[in-house]
């Protein structure tokens, strides 16, 4: 009896984890896509120097950064994936979704103190979720984008 | 206080520089939203209340590195990078640090 309450419960989160997470995961791509699109124009470089050729008024630390968690779905399915080694999709998402939604933060600072550029721009990925005996309860992670946002001088 | 992430600030030249400061900070998050970002792990997704403490803390994080650019008579911080580590579980570390230069 016990053991079949374990599988329920198991096969429900399994189910809400597969459903939420996936319409949510499909929401934020969309979400994204729609604002990378709006900041298009900004540019974003990691050259460390920014061109000579331009005068700029100046420079501002910008920093994005998101804690994005993995789904009880993604979980069990990386746990299996583990298990014969290989490529885990659902991470690969998970973390892409985590970088460029940093990147796009950062770039929305930027563009409200109306910056063209953003140059020497760094990326972080920190997991947030192991403790010290080195097992996660559920995998976390914190994603930074920081760079130094260049606003033209006046007229140039 | 001018930071920024270049080896110059932009249109300044740098009259001297001052050596290396950072600044950091140990936060914890919070028991009932750790509770709360548990139930959240499983739909997945951002975890508001952490990527709102963690910006807190690398606002701190800043702010002291800048007290102690202040303190050496900088007027700058160049090269600033940041670094987030897990020290244990829940806790997290958040660090800024740089360059202190005096730019004119």
């Amino acid at each position: 009896m016990e053991g079949l309450i374990e599988i329920l419960v198991f096969v429900v989160l399994l189910a809400v984890g597969w459903f939420a997470g996936r319409a949510s995961e499909r929401r934020h791509f969309r979400d994204l896509a729609e604002r990378e699109a709006k900041l298009r124009a900004l540019l974003v470089f990691n050259e460390r120097r920014p061109p000579a050729d331009q005068v700029f008024a100046r420079g501002v630390l910008v920093v994005g950064s998101v804690v994005i968690a993995e789904d009880y779905f993604k979980r069990i399915a990386a746990g299996l994936r583990s298990l014969v080694g290989g490529r885990i999709g659902v991470y690969e998402s998970l973390l892409d979704r985590g970088r460029r939604e940093a990147i796009v933060r950062m770039k929305q600072e930027a563009s409200e103190l109306g910056a063209t550029m953003i140059f020497n721009v760094r990326l972080e990925t920190a997991s947030l979720s192991e403790d010290q005996s080195g097992r996660s309860p559920m995998f976390s992670a914190e994603f930074i984008a920081y760079g130094t946002a260049l606003v033209p001088a006046r007229g140039a | 206080m001018e930071l920024t992430t270049l080896e110059a600030v932009p249109g300044k030249t740098i009259t001297r520089h001052l050596g290396l400061v950072q600044g950091s900070t140990v936060r914890s998050k919070h028991a009932g939203k750790d509770f709360l970002a548990g139930l959240k792990n499983f739909v997945g997704g951002e975890l508001k209340s952490y990527t709102a403490l963690l910006n807190e803390s690398r606002a701190e994080a800043v702010e002291r590195m800048v007290a102690q650019a202040k303190a050496v008579g900088a007027n700058a911080v160049v090269n600033v990078r940041f670094s987030t580590s897990n020290i244990a579980a829940g806790a997290a570390e958040v660090m800024a640090y740089g360059t202190a230069v005096v730019v004119s």
